[in-house]
């Protein structure tokens, strides 16, 4: 049980949760003087989080190559989408 | 691969929906900015912290009984589980509370369009955890001899990345309607 916890996994729900504290402070204005870097900020954390949980909560880091490679242009592609379309907003 | 092939279809095209769902969001918040901004205030970011909480929670117990299967720790998978459907059982509480608090500040999703999409989609992935949670239970309840066949393993995982998937769409749901100004 022990070796279970001190996982690989643990490190990355680690890593998830302090992601979302993060992107929830910069939500807040914190680290930026322009509110729409932050969002853009958060979009791109969002997206890392994200590729966290394909890589390796699905695993798809050890599944057949062509799986990988639509997680992870699915990632990007659906992120630049959103950061354009956040951008091009006029505010 | 884990888990079933079919499970990965459906995985595939639940992310290209959402993907359609992200994308008319940002499109339709483009030309409402100043709207959109003003509705988001209304929402209460405590409440989708806690739920951005409790999926990721959940989604890392459902890994380790996942993992903790494959190595045969015995109960340890079906604690794992109950300890995931827990977490699933509290995102759906949470949520009761937030629709009932807009509720009861007269917001309905007739309010505006920011509105529209906060409830369809949010209630769309709701779904997706009511049902994620009903796998859950199945999961444990077939886990909970502690024995585990190849056919067991292949069904943990196959519910596994269902769930994982209802997390990863929260993520991103999370930061469009509560977070980005």
């Amino acid at each position: 049980m022990t070796t279970l916890l001190r996982s690989r996994i643990t490190l990355i729900w680690f890593l998830l949760v302090g992601a979302t504290a993060l992107s929830l402070e910069m939500g807040h204005g914190v680290g930026f003087e322009n509110p729409r870097h932050a969002s853009v900020a958060i979009i791109v954390i969002a997206f890392i989080k994200v590729r966290f949980v394909i890589l390796e909560f699905m695993e798809i880091r050890h599944a057949p190559r062509f799986m990988r490679i639509v997680g992870e242009v699915w990632i990007v592609a659906v992120c630049a989408t959103l950061i354009g379309l956040f951008l091009s907003a006029t505010h | 691969m884990p888990g079933e092939e079919g499970i990965w279809v459906f995985v595939f095209g639940d992310m290209m929906v959402f993907s359609l769902f992200f994308i008319t969001f940002l499109y339709y918040r483009g030309q409402a900015v100043e709207l959109f901004a003003a509705a988001q205030t209304h929402l209460n970011q405590a409440f989708g912290a806690l739920n951005t909480f409790l999926m990721l929670t959940s989604s890392w117990f459902v890994a380790l009984g996942v993992h903790a299967a494959r190595r045969n720790l015995g109960r340890v998978t079906p604690i794992c589980l109950m300890l995931a459907l827990a977490c699933g059982f509290g995102f759906v509480v949470v949520k009761v509370f937030e629709y009932s608090e807009k509720f009861r500040a007269g917001i309905t999703i007739n309010s505006n369009d920011f509105f529209m999409y906060y409830f369809m989609f949010t209630g769309i992935h709701l779904l997706h955890v009511l049902i994620g949670t009903g796998v859950l239970l199945f999961l444990t309840r077939q886990s909970w001899a502690g024995t585990f066949s190849q056919t067991q393993i292949r069904n943990l995982e196959s519910g596994a990345s269902f769930w994982h998937l209802v997390d990863l769409l929260w993520i991103v749901l999370f930061a469009l309607l509560y977070l980005i100004k």
